[in-house]
């Protein structure tokens, strides 16, 4: 019974030992446990719980202005902020929290859900903005409910502001949010959701004026409350951009240019200062600057007038009869030619075999025998097919691409063209035949495959009448672009001097265009020395040209127009396009010269500009004697 | 036949060990609240270590034997408890708390004692081989009573920790094959109807735990932040008041029941591993006091606070890593609450009260 009783009294001591094992056994699993989350996945953990309490939010650099030469402002910026969802809370996002969010924010359910899902998949630190542009009661509605949604925060903005609306809009361009495919470029500096130019300067000269954003970095709590401020990134505003555009000769152009279809360009050819450039049809780059709805854009993408080209640096077209004055270069330089070597124009002339006529064909009667000045004011044609002829297509060639044709200016633009200069090598690559010699004759008075922007027209002319110097066109004086540190820098001025004998002979036949009754006349301003030279160019193909001569193309209308015609200040290139006749070219071009010259005038000299008071003042006395004489 | 026991056997290793967690918790409540207004909190918990302390060492004068033979008496109050807090006013929408006017009391935690001996009471004249269908149908009424007065509150976690007393002490006594079978069938019969009967944020934290991917807030939430608090702690942790996932209130309650994943957080695996073998040396003292006791019904009483602690250390210590569903487990002596940690300090009296017995008999 003791014994019975002692072993009824106590249980088997296995029993306590099964309890020990198993205590051990638990305790080893769970520091298994604790040692593959402590140390094993240490680094991912850390990672987590930085980003919970760390809040960073991106502060946009403001963008810079961009100025007229004097300081003018062409764009600008307006304070606004975008709604934007920070997603290191993101995951604390449930349905009925998004329902919430997209009914108090007036979005669209689906949209928000699906920008959500996307962004899913980018970089989880970046917050993804789901209401640009937002409303004030937009702004409150985030502020008072900071704690039933600390996932939305308030981002402030600039909204870009072109004050002048179309204004110059081809030049100046547009922002708008960059696009997936620049953000995946290799190397590229963009996230998803920046502004970034998209054309024109604002492309152009975007990363001075974008400046770089900066981060503010708060300790937030679980609630996302501020609780404190870590080291942040300073945001570097964007720089000001000064052109070299005159607010009022831009003005000038746009008017005189109004509803055509073409593009205008002002440079000053002493510099390449580009004071005026327009294109028209136009857009309003506000609208970019806000989210553009599909509409607007396939609208602006179908227009048959291109209002998104700049025309003045894209439209590649034949120069017509402005072409000449190269012809004239290569036939007086290359000595092939004097200046009075005479033709007898009878309307028209028939040279390898094939008849050319001169554009007074259709009226009956041709120029007569004319001089090289009389050639040139009066425009004929006959004249320059004969020199065609005599330089064949590499003399010719030789020249047009030495004066500025053929190739970029190298202007500080994004998506400048280069025109063409035809030459025997490029019929045999592109066409892969033999360059018939024919094709030089119309080569000879800017038809053919010959092709040249307006930009182009105003930089060789420009260079030209300031006797074979060429300075590159900017939108940016060199010395701007300089203190900018911008990749655009202007070099010297591409020389290609020309004979003063030449030169002279140019310079009267293009004074004679205006002045004396020539194809210009209708530039002629009393008092201002103006020069140029008209062209109507046939719109027609290479491959159509010996088909087609019915008047069903509208011929674009060129001229080129510069003051005074010695040593000019201005060159301006007018082109419209299906304008019919240069004659409807040759007014805007006389419009902007004067707007030039009469600006010049009411103005208080400063020691430059009295100089060149001194010289316009001596300037109409000695000129027009000098070509009485003719 | 009172017992008084030597003073000289007085467990001072236990009732030492035991503080020396106590006090570590409540230097990390200190750690975590530093520079905010609850900053005086840890004062608290050591009073209560304290008050714990004497407790343990009057209960440790008492014959557990004479608790034992007052088991029934004990049992009726603790019911009696359980439902008069039924009646109070709704503290953070439960009734958990009865108020004392300078303090309130956790009832449950004094029961999870009354439940210690009552099981103990029950098992402790079984002279045959095994628990008989009488000794199971009393467990069941002494642990399934205040469980489910518990879970009313509604406290499910605090009720499930009464199941484990009364399965340690079945597995001392012995159970046949056939009853376990039984009660395995009835009791997958009643995982349905219990589903049935678990408020939705309840049914949520299982659900989580087995989908993780669905709940997006909820417990997950607090599972994934728990976890984020120790995985960032790395090897030697962020330090003292530097444990921003707690500070910044990332993780719940983390002065209470998520107390552990706070101090992870600070102290790093170093920290967690010290604060493990506290609490295994303590188990392994306590088995040691079961194996040794005079006997069977110390044997179960001290089995009993064994199996408690044993299942609240694990559950809670694992849930933290995202082991188990999340379920309102304090980890005794180291989470805030008054109540918890007296009524963990008067277990371990009930305990020294064995050991200094041990030999009378």
């Amino acid at each position: 019974m003791e014994f019975s009783s002692h072993q009824n009294d106590h249980f088997p001591g296995w029993k306590v030992v099964f309890f020990q094992y198993l205590v051990a056994v638990v305790f080893f699993i769970l520091l298994v446990g604790y040692w593959k989350i402590q140390v094993g996945e240490h680094g991912r953990y850390a990672e987590q719980a930085e980003r919970n309490r760390i809040r960073s939010l991106p502060i946009i650099a403001p963008r810079g202005r961009v100025l007229d030469r004097a300081g003018r402002v062409l764009v600008n910026n307006a304070p606004a902020f975008s709604v934007m969802l920070l997603r290191e809370n993101a995951a604390s996002l449930t349905p009925d929290k998004v329902g919430a969010m997209a009914r108090g924010l007036n979005l669209d359910l689906g949209e928000l859900r699906s920008e959500i899902s996307d962004a899913s998949q980018g970089n989880r630190f970046q917050p993804i903005i789901i209401k640009p542009h937002a409303e004030l009661e937009d702004a409150s509605f985030v502020e008072s409910h900071q704690t039933e949604f600390p996932e939305l925060a308030l981002l402030e903005v600039q909204d870009r502001v072109y004050p002048y609306h179309s204004f110059a809009a081809a030049t100046l361009g547009h922002v708008g949010e960059v696009s997936e495919e620049q953000v995946d470029k290799p190397g590229s500096p963009y996230r998803p959701g920046d502004v970034v130019g998209q054309s024109g300067v604002e492309r152009e000269y975007n990363s001075v004026l974008s400046g770089s954003d900066g981060m503010r970095r708060t300790i937030v709590n679980s609630r996302g409350e501020d609780v404190g401020s870590m080291t942040s990134i300073e945001v570097v505003p964007g720089r000001d951009v000064r052109l070299t555009l005159d607010l009022d000769i831009q003005q000038v152009a746009e008017t005189g240019l109004g509803d055509r279809n073409g593009a205008v360009v002002a440079l000053d050819p002493r510099t390449g200062d580009v004071l005026a450039m327009v294109s028209h049809p136009t857009y309003d780059p506000n609208g970019f600057a806000r989210h553009i709805d599909r509409e607007t854009w396939a609208h602006l993408t179908a227009d048959p007038g291109k209002p998104l080209m700049n025309k003045a640096i894209q439209a590649q077209l034949a120069p017509g009869s402005i072409f000449k004055i190269i012809t004239a270069t290569a036939a007086l330089e290359t000595g092939t030619i004097t200046s009075d070597f005479t033709v007898f124009c009878p309307g028209e002339v028939t040279i390898y075999g094939h008849t050319f006529h001169d554009w007074t064909f259709e009226n009956g009667h041709g120029h007569g025998r004319v001089d090289l000045h009389n050639a040139i004011v009066h425009s004929c044609d006959v004249y320059f097919y004969t020199l065609g002829k005599l330089l064949g297509i590499d003399k010719m060639a030789y020249f047009a691409k030495h004066m500025g044709l053929g190739a970029r200016t190298g202007i500080d633009l994004p998506a400048e063209e280069s025109g063409l200069v035809p030459s025997p090598e490029w019929v045999e690559k592109v066409y892969h035949r033999k360059w018939w010699p024919g094709e030089a004759i119309s080569v000879a008075i800017g038809q053919g495959a010959v092709m040249v922007t307006p930009l182009q027209l105003a930089y060789a002319l420009g260079g030209i009448a300031c006797g074979g110097v060429f300075h590159t066109p900017h939108l940016v004086s060199p010395s701007d672009a300089l203190a900018l540190n911008t990749k655009f820098t202007a070099g010297d001025a591409k020389r290609f001097p020309i004979g003063a004998g030449t030169l002279e002979c140019l310079t009267r036949g293009m004074w004679g265009v205006v002045n004396e009754g020539g194809t210009g006349a209708g530039a002629k301003l009393p008092g201002i020395d103006i020069a140029g030279k008209t062209g109507t160019a046939q719109v027609v193909s290479t491959g159509l040209q010996k088909s087609s001569r019915s008047s069903t193309f509208n011929n674009n209308a060129w001229f080129v127009g510069f003051e005074p015609s010695t040593k000019p200040e201005i060159v301006v290139a007018v082109l419209v396009i299906g304008g019919g006749h240069s004659a409807v070219a040759v007014p805007i071009a006389r419009d902007v010269i004067k707007a030039y010259y009469d600006k010049k005038q009411s103005h208080q000299p400063t020691l430059e500009q009295a100089e060149t008071q001194v010289r316009l003042l001596s300037g109409p006395l000695q000129v027009p004697s000098g070509r009485g004489k003719h | 036949m009172l017992r008084p026991g030597k003073l000289k056997d007085f467990d001072w290793f236990l009732l030492g060990v035991a503080v020396v967690i106590a006090v570590i918790g409540a230097i990390e409540i200190y750690s975590t609240t530093l520079g905010t207004p609850l900053v005086g909190q840890y004062r608290k918990q050591i009073l209560f270590t304290f008050i714990g302390c004497l407790g343990a060492f009057v209960v440790s004068r008492i014959d557990y034997q004479a608790i034992l033979e007052r088991a029934p008496w004990l049992f009726g109050l603790g019911v009696l408890g359980l439902v008069v807090l039924l009646f109070t006013k709704p503290v953070a929408g439960a009734r958990r708390w009865f108020p004392l006017g300078f303090a309130t009391l956790q009832v449950s935690e004094l029961v999870k004692l009354v439940i210690i001996v009552s099981v103990a009471a029950i098992l402790a004249d079984r002279r045959d081989e095994a628990a008989t269908w009488k000794d199971l149908l009393k467990l069941g009424i002494v642990v399934g009573l205040p469980a489910s007065l518990v879970a009313l509150e509604p406290a499910l976690g605090t009720a499930l920790t009464f199941v484990p007393i009364a399965a340690a002490g079945v597995l001392m006594v012995g159970i046949r094959f056939r009853h376990v079978a039984v009660l395995a069938l009835f009791g997958a019969l009643m995982l349905p109807v219990g589903w049935h009967f678990l408020r939705p944020y309840q049914r949520e934290r299982v659900v989580s735990f087995i989908h993780p991917a669905q709940d997006t807030r909820g417990s997950h939430y607090q599972a994934t932040q728990s976890k984020i608090a120790i995985g960032s702690g790395g090897f030697l942790g962020k330090g003292f008041g530097s444990g921003t996932q707690s500070r910044l209130g990332f993780i719940p309650v983390s002065r209470a029941d998520f107390m552990f994943a706070t101090y992870s957080e600070e102290q790093g695996f170093v920290g967690t591993l010290f604060v493990m073998l506290l609490y295994f040396v303590l188990l392994l003292r306590l088995l040691d006091v079961a194996q040794t006791a005079g006997d069977r019904a110390g044997s179960l009483v001290v089995v009993g606070l064994a199996a408690l602690l044993f299942f609240q250390v694990s559950v809670n210590v694992g849930m933290m890593i995202g082991f188990l569903p999340i379920t309102g487990i304090p980890l005794p002596l180291m989470s805030q609450g008054g109540s918890s940690v007296l009524s963990t300090f008067l277990g371990l009296g009930m305990a020294i009260s064995v050991r200094m017995r041990r030999l009378v008999n």
